[in-house]
Order: structure tokens, then C-alpha cells, then sequence
């Protein structure tokens, strides 16, 4: 696609706003050597050369690798990570029968381990329903159909845990998301919102994580903005965060009125990011800043 | 007692006896400082774990004193000598009166 | 310039908060200094503070103290509304006189260690901790 350039006083401004004040931050530009394994375990893949589609990057990076030591440090152990505690919370939820049919998610899947591999190529085209579906998507469908229970809020706690769950078996595994056949119309509308400039600042997602990752934004190391830790704990917030809730900050600090959680703008973009990620490890839940 | 909060601990099960271990414990609290206020400008009451003591068999690891400024989920990393087999207890003690308690059994070979 | 109201307030509150700010925190850290040592002198030996130079947010701050031979260490944050931050009480069974935890820091700021060793004397070590604010509010 034709990619929208800035006019030149909002470029100028961004570039200023981005790569002016680095002075106080020991990170230099661009993403550290570090390398992750887990528990000493799990190899996971933080570097890796760009899928195919992507035009204008050569190489993608975990936002691991744009994090300080001390908050790498927390996710390459599981009881260092607090968001194990919400993992061990949606195990208790896989194996408790909700719903009027009287399953669990167990029921039908056993151990959560089979899932493993699911998070790597979701968001994913359902061919029954016609539509790309998240991960989130998905379990609701399963509790609506299969248990015959209530549906989770999009975002909501037990939601995000279960997502958390379902990411933590499939460490490891390459982000493997399919972008074409029946996908493609989807992905290249989330293309489309990624180079879409929003809000009062006129910022798109390119902005800042394809034109200026690796560098300053006042005191925060900018990162690709990939997807592939998610959901991630964030040490702002102490919770887990989906990626929805991720694009929804992200949009309304360009001072712009934002889409909607589980919207299928988001469900797009969700699509087109994790494409970026393609060839990246699952690595949720993460731990970012 | 304050919602969903729940203790982890990492102690290795067994050991040499007189061996020197780690223990990382983390328990999910929110360590309200008493410092934030809530959308309509009050002030959301203090409400944090304020105590956490470790024992082997009866007799006393550390004994910390905590106050607002430990992070939500507070996380504690020390080690332990383990003189024989037994067991130790973990406790955190809330502002509120409640009391959350662990136990992890090593075994000394 | 002419000196309005606003004006007056505004350099009014500045120097209020210049002048007590600073002072009222220097002075509750003197006190839980005092507090904790009863006005011993205070060593610089046998204490170790490990904290990053820089923390990319200010509520999850990685800290560890060691000092072998101390029955207590007492954590303390300069900067923070109350500089209070904890204090490690070490029983018979430790097998060391170290422990890390992860404390919040209001800003750029000394933590400061206190050691009370065995033998009833003090150490005291000190680091500052830069804070950054994030770039985005996401």
C-alpha cells in the first residue's frame, strides 16, 4: 500500500518530541543484545528477520529487548512474574464447569497444555463463522456455545487470565499468523489503520514504532510495539493488560476518540500487528514498564 | 480480608541439612498506600500487608515490617538455613486483621 | 511586570512548597533514622544497596540490601511522601543478613539503608534511583 507521509511541520515536531530529550536514560538507541530464556528453559526468540510483508523494517524485535535489565529480569522466571498468579487463577477457571450443558473447559480440551500452539496463529480466520476471531473471540464462543454459559467481558479479569493461560503453554512457539486466502481483506484493513494518523497529535501506530523505535520518547525506550507478550504486566498498572486495552491507550494519547475493546477495528489491527510479530516467539504473559 | 489475594512461595523441597536456601515468596495485594484519591477527590483509605514473618520449626527466618511505599504484589527474596527436616511457615499480616498463611514442608536428606 | 493576584498566588505557592516540602521530608528521615538508632553514629562499612540507577517506573523498583552480621535492616525513601519503606528483621535461621524486595518510589530520589549490627553499631549506605516518567500515558 501507498504509505501516508506526514506534512512537514507535524514530522518535524514528532521528530522532535521523540528523539529530544535522551539525555537521562541509559538506553542507547535501538534494542539491547540481551537474551531471553525462561525458567532456564524456554528459548525464546526476541530477534528476528521482518515477515515478508513488512516494507520499511528489516529485523523485528520483542519490546523485551527495549526494556532495563531489572524489568527484563522479572519475566525470565515464573515466580518472578506476577502475572503467574493470574495464570494459576485460570487454571482454577479451565477446570470448573460453568454453564448450563455442564462443561468445563477441560471437558472438551483436557489438559490446557493441548492448547499449545493455539496463541501463536490467532488472531485466525473461522470458516463457519465467516470472520477473523481472536483468541477472546474464541473463548467466548466456546462459553456460549459449547458451556452454554455467560460470555466474558472482552477485557475483563477472567478473560484476560484465561488469555494469559492459553499464551503461557504456547511459550516459545513462532507467532505464526495467517494474513492471506480468506484473512487477507482483514489484515489489510488492519494495515490500514496502523499507517492511519489519529487523534489531535495526527499520530499513526508507524509513527512511533516503525519510524522511531529505539528511541526517546521523553523517558521511554520506544519499542516496536509488538504484540507477541501479550497479554503483558505492566509495572504501571500491576495488572495484566490485553492487547485491545494496549491499542486503546495507545490511540487516546493521540487525543483521539478510540475504538472499542473485542471492535472489529481492533480485531483488524490485532491481526495486522501479530503479522508484524510473525517469526517472533509467544512470550505472554510478559512483563513490560 | 482484601479481595483475591493469594500467597506463593518457592522453597526447594529438600536440602542438606544446615544448607543455606533461597525463598521467594510473592502474595497478590494491592498495598493500598492510603496516598491515592478516587475519582470524586477522597482519599482511598490505607489498606496494606504490614507484617510478613517467616519460621522454621517454631523458630524465627525474617520478620519484616512493611509500609505503604512495597509494591502492589508484595515479593520477598532471603535465604534460610535448614537445620533438619521440617516445616516452614510463612504469614502476612493485614491491616485489616487478617492473617494469610503458608506452609512448605522440606525434607533434609 | 505588573503583579497580579494570580501572580502573587502562584510565586506564593511556589515558595511554600519550596521552602516545606524539602525540609518536612528531610526531617521525618532524620527522625526514622534517629528512631532506629537511637542517635548512634553511623558506619559506611559491612552495608551493601543494590538498586538501579535508573527505573523505568517509579512503582515497581527492584531493591536489595545485604550486611553480614546485622540483626535488622531498615529501608528508607528519601523522596516519598512518608520516606517509611521497611524494615528486615533477621532470625537464627537466616542464612544470610540479605533480602530483596520491590518498593515504590515517588520520583528521583536516596534510598537509604540502615544496618544495625550485632554488635549494637550502625551502617548506613545510600543510592539514588532515577525515576523516569513515561513518554506515553498508554
Amino acid at each position: 500500500m501507498t504509505r501516508a507521509f506526514a506534512p512537514g511541520l507535524t514530522t518535524a515536531l514528532t521528530a522532535v518530541a521523540l528523539a529530544g530529550f535522551t539525555g537521562a536514560a541509559a538506553a542507547g538507541p535501538g534494542p539491547d543484545e540481551d537474551q531471553l530464556v525462561i525458567n532456564g528453559e524456554i528459548e525464546i526468540v526476541t530477534e528476528a528477520e521482518a515477515p515478508a510483508h513488512m516494507e520499511y523494517v528489516d529485523t523485528v524485535y520483542s519490546g523485551w529487548r527495549f526494556r532495563s535489565d531489572e524489568t527484563q529480569a522479572v519475566q525470565m522466571d515464573d515466580f518472578d512474574n506476577p502475572a503467574m498468579i493470574w495464570v494459576e487463577n485460570a487454571m482454577e477457571d479451565w477446570e470448573t464447569v460453568e454453564g448450563a450443558a455442564g462443561e468445563s473447559c477441560a471437558s472438551c480440551h483436557g489438559d490446557v497444555e493441548e492448547l499449545r500452539g493455539v496463541r501463536a496463529v490467532y488472531p485466525k480466520w473461522n470458516e463457519e463463522a465467516g470472520e477473523v476471531r481472536t483468541l477472546e473471540m474464541q473463548i467466548n464462543d466456546c462459553r456460549e456455545t459449547r458451556m452454554e454459559a455467560e460470555p466474558w467481558k472482552y477485557s475483563g479479569g477472567d478473560m484476560i487470565n484465561m488469555t494469559a493461560l492459553i499464551a503461557s503453554v504456547s511459550r516459545g512457539m513462532p507467532v505464526n499468523v495467517a494474513i492471506d486466502g480468506p484473512a487477507q481483506s482483514t489484515w489489510e484493513q488492519g494495515q490500514e489503520l496502523y499507517y492511519t494518523r489519529f487523534g489531535q497529535l495526527e499520530l499513526s501506530c508507524a509513527n512511533c514504532h516503525e519510524d522511531n523505535y529505539g528511541m526517546m520518547i521523553r523517558a521511554d525506550h520506544l519499542s516496536q510495539g509488538q504484540i507477541n507478550g501479550f497479554p503483558t504486566y505492566r509495572l504501571k498498572n500491576t495488572k495484566l493488560n490485553s492487547v485491545h486495552a494496549r491499542f486503546r491507550g495507545c490511540i487516546r494519547d493521540t487525543r483521539a476518540h478510540t475504538f472499542a475493546e473485542g471492535s472489529p477495528e481492533f480485531v483488524a489491527l490485532e491481526l495486522y500487528v501479530a503479522s508484524r510479530g510473525n517469526g517472533l516467539s509467544v512470550e505472554g504473559p510478559s512483563v513490560r514498564n | 480480608m482484601a479481595d483475591g489475594v493469594k500467597p506463593r512461595v518457592k522453597v526447594p523441597k529438600t536440602a542438606a541439612a544446615g544448607e543455606a536456601i533461597t525463598i521467594k515468596t510473592l502474595i497478590s495485594h494491592k498495598m493500598e498506600s492510603g496516598q491515592r484519591k478516587d475519582g470524586d477527590g477522597n482519599t482511598i483509605p490505607r489498606s496494606i500487608i504490614n507484617r510478613f514473618v517467616v519460621d522454621f520449626n517454631g523458630e524465627n527466618v525474617i520478620d519484616v515490617t512493611l509500609e505503604p511505599a512495597i509494591s502492589t504484589n508484595p515479593y520477598f527474596e532471603f535465604e534460610a538455613t535448614v537445620p533438619e527436616s521440617g516445616e516452614f511457615t510463612f504469614k502476612w499480616f493485614d491491616d485489616d486483621g487478617s492473617v494469610y498463611e503458608e506452609t512448605k514442608a522440606v525434607e533434609v536428606g | 511586570m505588573t503583579l497580579t493576584r494570580r501572580h502573587t498566588l502562584l510565586a506564593g505557592m511556589a515558595a511554600a512548597t519550596a521552602a516545606l516540602l524539602p525540609l518536612r521530608a528531610v526531617a521525618s528521615v532524620d527522625e526514622a533514622i534517629a528512631e532506629f538508632t537511637g542517635g548512634a553514629d553511623l558506619g559506611s562499612e559491612g552495608i551493601t544497596l543494590t538498586a538501579p540507577e535508573i527505573a523505568e517506573n517509579g512503582n515497581t523498583v527492584p531493591i536489595e540490601v545485604a550486611a553480614p552480621g546485622a540483626t535488622a535492616i531498615m529501608l528508607l525513601a528519601a523522596g516519598n511522601p512518608n520516606p517509611d519503606v521497611g524494615t528486615f528483621n533477621f532470625g537464627p535461621l537466616a542464612a544470610s543478613q540479605r533480602a530483596s524486595t520491590r518498593i515504590r518510589l515517588a520520583g528521583t530520589q536516596d534510598v537509604i539503608a540502615i544496618a544495625k549490627m550485632a554488635d549494637g553499631s550502625f551502617a548506613r549506605a545510600s543510592q539514588e534511583v532515577k525515576v523516569t516518567i513515561g513518554g506515553c500515558g498508554g
